[in-house]
């Protein structure tokens, strides 16, 4: 089998045993990497070199009889907010352009110990802010089943670089959907932890109370090798949960006899696009065969999730941007030209009043901040400022703390009588490129099915459950209450041993444009 | 034109007679940790700039804080000992403005819920210059310190550059109440509030290290013939590098307030709150340039950090190892040694170790007034003139005893003890060796008294005086005898030469 059609759990097995060597598995990546990411548009950056390095390594410890890490030689991508040792880290903004972090992610500490092999840094909206990846400052990523369309966002590259084999798993991060509703929209497997599951040191913050970094892969039981590596306790990230790590991926086998699932009547109503639910409905139905019980629940609070989550994530982010102001790192703008036109400024006025005309340090930050950041980031900023501010904090900020707790308490409510939650990730498939760039208001209605999850700190997993009628890739997801991620892997698990979507490919070659 | 409400003055411009002085203090104090509040990094004053930093305080991009337990328990046993409620519940929020020298374009600081508040501290002036003043305390919270700037404006380009060795070190704020009445108060609440913290080694407050940093707010409350008060605006000053200067700032922004009242009659609400900088070359205070937008702060809960929550069990052990509270241990130097409530205050204020001394040695002489006298003299005068700190004092409180003990037995007097004593801290050998390398050496019984009768036959007219019944006429021997032989007892002198007299 060609290895790049082979999943995680193949390759890290047949390197163990010597079937196949890491540097081969590592090859047959980056060829693929070079031969499609032209097209794509996946990856900001390729390290062949220190992916071919640390197959090498791999190589010659197993030949040397050294025992191997659980993701030995597995080639994996990684999106390009999480920081990497000397290895540019941009956010796939201006702003970070030139940023190279002196240290490693705690997630990438983890996947070096477990000797898997770091082949790039993939495309996403810009701070992962975006559901289409077209905010991305080096351009937007393509989906693989027609790139034409856009392979959703914020993880779109890591999406994409699985869904067309570029690598067999990435690393996504996921704020209000963005693992699982470009895994949904490329056909792939997308695991959000619970928050707190996994360390969020060295991702680079979008929104803190929300951000949680998870697994991208073709299965599901995929995800659960990955997930057994990166999950754990972090001294170093305060909010990381002491909870133990279980062995995820040898908690699949047992069935799913018994195992209720909720289904929301709210989310079959308008909008939701009814080749989606009919597949989603058809994939309630193998759960059903399965031997799971399905149920209706509501979610009374659900329907104010994407206003919530547009006053809280937008908070936290113009916070933690804040830092970017051409100060200590990132982009600065030509303060020469600043301090060259004060000059003029004075020789010609004589007398400028300081307090109307900004210093040459604020206009250091203005123009800095102007140049570095794309308007979807500065929309954002200028969200959460304005939400911020004294006179509308409460009733904004601190009303969708509020609304927030009731999204909460909906969950622990419905997880009373379920054990899963299962519907639609999106409620489309892919959308063309540009469709939505013009509205962020649509934009952001993306989110509708995935940011609630991110609001409660639950965690959720998206997988195929069918094509569209024109060949688009549909997805489901299942959501679980806090850390039960070996019933959500196993149930997607289950899912995939009984039907085969997880396992279509899209038609690359023949649609390739030349790089 | 100063006047203090104590003290009524008539004013030339208006029927005023007296005003008070209404002063608040914001006081900023570095806690004595090995580490910084949410990183490893060291605390060290002094180091290269920019040598005491890693991502965490550097606010690259990815890091993560992690608070530093070890400052919460400093912050949590300073603020019981200033009789603060200890909040069950604390959390940290995030202060936004942008500066270079905060590198995360926000602190790390309490906003709504500080760790502590409601607390208070006394102060009593053991001269009595003022009446006990009981300081109100509006909270007590923990926040992250900023980098420094330093700006050189000696190039004639504003170059300006920024050190972030101080990027977060621990800081404690302590908000008083507007209890104050005079500058002189201020002065001494601040040095009782040193003196606290310092015993309880939450800070070394060592100013010029910025280790304690004071902000004060003044205004007048001034009465009008018609009865009203007027309040003139609050001042807040910065800038303030001593007690000595706060002082200072606090006495001239009185009087100035003063003359602007009576110039502007403008009151508080009149105009935002101004923030004037002490000039302490010049003694003056002066306008600070308005900031361009009045600061909205963006306060929001840290999402970074989980708040604190704190048990009866965890609070009684975390201030179980605190030590006497100055205020406590005055009264009890004062029960347990006899000592007056003056000796003990002087003992005190010269910090725990000097009190360890002085225990030590009223413990061994049985002698708290002895050797509270010998520390507020002799030993406050050797540490003086050899400036040097009571912790390396050649002397031991044992060989300081063993000479006190002979001044008490009458082997020598005060004034040779005191020769003794300068040259055992000079040489650090005890007070035998020295009074035998003097040549001080215990004048025998028969030498002294062959010595007397030499004295009383040599001086037939000191005799007659004596027995004419002027006994002070005696003092004239004492001079002589200490001629003949420097080692002798006066005391001793006086009375062996009396009694050979009245035999006589």
């Amino acid at each position: 089998m060609h290895p790049g059609d082979m999943s995680a759990c193949e390759i890290a097995g047949a390197v163990a045993r010597g079937d196949i060597s890491a540097f081969e598995c590592t090859q047959a990546a980056l060829s693929r990497i070079d031969r499609l990411n032209g097209s794509i548009n996946a990856f900001l950056h390729i390290d062949a070199e220190g992916a071919i390095a640390s197959a090498r390594s791999i190589d010659s410890r197993r030949a040397r009889g050294e025992s191997l890490g659980p993701l030995a030689g597995v080639p994996i991508a990684i999106k390009d907010v999480l920081c990497t040792r000397n290895v540019p880290t941009t956010c796939a903004s201006k702003m970070l352009k030139d940023f190279r972090p002196p240290y490693d992610a705690f997630v990438v500490e983890r996947l070096r110990t477990s000797d898997a092999v770091i082949v790039g840094k993939t495309n996403m909206d810009e701070f992962a802010m975006g559901g289409s990846n077209e905010n991305s400052a080096f351009g937007p990523v393509r989906n693989p089943w027609d790139l034409s369309r856009a392979p959703g966002g914020s993880s779109g590259g890591s999406a994409a670089c699985v869904a067309a084999g570029m690598s067999p798993i990435a690393l996504g991060s996921d704020t209000g959907g963005s693992i699982r509703q470009p895994a949904g929209l490329c056909g792939i497997t997308g695991l959000k932890p619970t928050y707190g599951r996994v360390s969020r040191r060295g991702l680079i913050a979008f929104a803190s109370s929300l951000d949680q970094v998870g697994p991208m892969a073709r299965s599901a039981a995929d995800c659960a090798l990955v997930l057994e590596t990166i999950a754990g306790h972090d001294p170093s990230d305060s909010t990381s949960l002491k909870a133990d790590v279980p062995p995820y991926s040898r908690l699949l086998e047992e069935s799913l006899a018994g195992v209720r699932i909720g289904r929301v009547a709210a989310h079959f109503t308008e909008g939701l696009n009814p080749e989606v639910a009919r597949a989603v409905d058809e994939a309630f139905a193998v759960f059903r065969a399965a031997g799971a019980t399905i149920h209706d629940i509501e979610m009374p609070h659900a329907r104010w999730g994407v206003p919530t989550y547009y006053l809280v994530a937008p908070c936290e982010a113009s916070s933690n941007l804040a830092r970017y102001d051409g100060v200590h790192f990132g982009h600065r703008t030509d303060t020469a030209q600043i301090l060259a036109s004060h000059a003029a400024d004075r020789t010609q006025k004589n007398n400028i009043d300081s307090d109307q005309a900004d210093s040459t340090l604020v206009e250091m930050y203005r123009k800095s901040r102007a140049e570095g950041f794309g308007s979807e980031v500065k929309r954002r900023i200028m969200l959460g400022t304005y939400a911020l501010s004294a006179g509308y904090y409460d009733a904004y900020y601190l009303k969708a703390l509020k609304v927030r707790r009731l999204i909460r308490q909906d969950y622990l409510n419905a997880f009373e009588k379920v054990d899963l939650i299962g519907g639609p990730v999106s409620a489309t498939a892919a959308f063309p490129l540009g469709e939505k760039t013009g509205d962020p208001l649509s934009m952001y209605l993306v989110d509708l099915y995935t940011v609630t999850a991110n609001l409660a700190g639950v965690g959720g997993i998206s997988f195929p459950c069918g094509l569209s009628a024109s060949g688009l890739p549909l997805g489901f997801q299942l959501q679980s209450p806090a850390l039960a991620e070996p019933l959500l892997l196993r149930a997607a698990d289950r899912f995939q041993r009984i039907t085969d979507w997880h396992q279509r490919r899209p038609h690359l070659e023949g649609t390739l444009q030349q790089p | 034109m100063m006047a203090a409400a104590s003290q009524p003055t008539t004013s030339a411009t208006t029927d005023v007679l007296s005003y008070t002085i209404v002063i608040g203090l914001e006081v900023h104090v570095q806690l004595l940790t090995r580490t910084k509040l949410f990183c490893g990094c060291s605390t060290a004053f002094g180091a290269a700039p920019n040598t005491q930093t890693c991502p965490v305080c550097l606010g690259l991009p990815g890091s993560l804080p992690v608070m530093n337990h070890e400052a919460f328990i400093l912050a949590v046993r300073a603020a019981k000992a200033l009789s603060c409620r200890i909040a069950e519940f604390t959390k940290w929020d995030r202060k936004h403005y942008f500066y270079p020298d905060l590198p995360k374009g926000y602190q790390i600081s309490q906003f709504d819920l500080p760790f502590s508040s409601d607390g208070k501290l006394l102060v009593c002036d053991s001269k009595g210059r003022f009446a006990p003043r009981t300081v109100g305390i509006v909270r007590v919270h923990l926040e992250e310190d900023a980098g420094k700037s330093i700006h050189d404006e000696s190039t004639g380009c504003a170059d300006s550059r920024i050190d972030l060795n101080r990027t977060g070190v621990p800081l404690m704020e302590i908000v008083t109440q507007p209890d104050l009445r005079s500058p002189q108060e201020a002065r001494a609440w601040l040095n009782e509030l040193k003196l606290l913290l310092v015993y309880l080694k939450v800070s070394d407050c060592n100013m010029q290290e910025g280790s304690l940093r004071v902000d004060a707010n003044i205004n007048l409350h001034i009465p009008l013939p018609d009865g009203r008060i007027a309040k003139t605006p609050i001042v807040e000053i910065k800038n303030v590098n001593s007690f000595r200067s706060v002082e200072r700032a606090l006495l001239y922004e009185a009087s100035r307030q003063w003359d602007e009242f009576n110039h502007t009659h403008a009151e508080i609400g009149s105009s935002p709150k101004q923030t004037r900088g002490w000039d302490d070359p010049a003694g003056v205070t002066r306008a600070q340039r308005h900031k361009e937008e009045s600061s909205d702060y963006r306060y929001f809960p840290e999402p970074d950090l989980v708040p604190v929550t704190v048990s009866e069990t965890e609070l009684s052990l975390m201030t179980s190892a605190q030590g006497e509270t100055p205020a406590l241990l005055r009264s009890r130097l004062e029960s347990q040694w006899s000592i007056s409530a003056y000796d003990a205050d002087v003992l005190v204020n010269q910090g725990i170790a000097f009190v360890g001394y002085f225990e030590r040695l009223a413990t061994i002489l049985s002698d708290g007034k002895s050797a509270s006298n010998w520390m507020q003299q002799d030993v406050m005068r050797m540490l003086n003139e050899n400036t040097v700190a009571i912790e390396s004092f050649p002397v031991r409180a044992e060989g300081l005893a063993a000479l006190i003990a002979q001044v008490s037995s009458g082997a020598f007097d005060t004034s040779r003890a005191r020769d003794i004593f300068s040259e055992m801290v000079k040489t650090g050998r005890s007070a035998a060796e020295v009074a035998a390398s003097m040549g001080i050496a215990d004048v025998g019984d028969d030498e002294l008294m062959s010595l007397c009768r030499e004295l009383v036959a040599c001086n037939p007219k000191i005799v007659a005086d004596v027995k004419g019944g002027k006994e002070q006429a005696a003092a004239g021997l004492l001079g002589q005898a200490k001629k003949k032989n420097p080692n002798v007892n006066p005391g001793k002198v006086r009375q062996l030469c009396l009694e050979l007299i009245r035999a006589m």
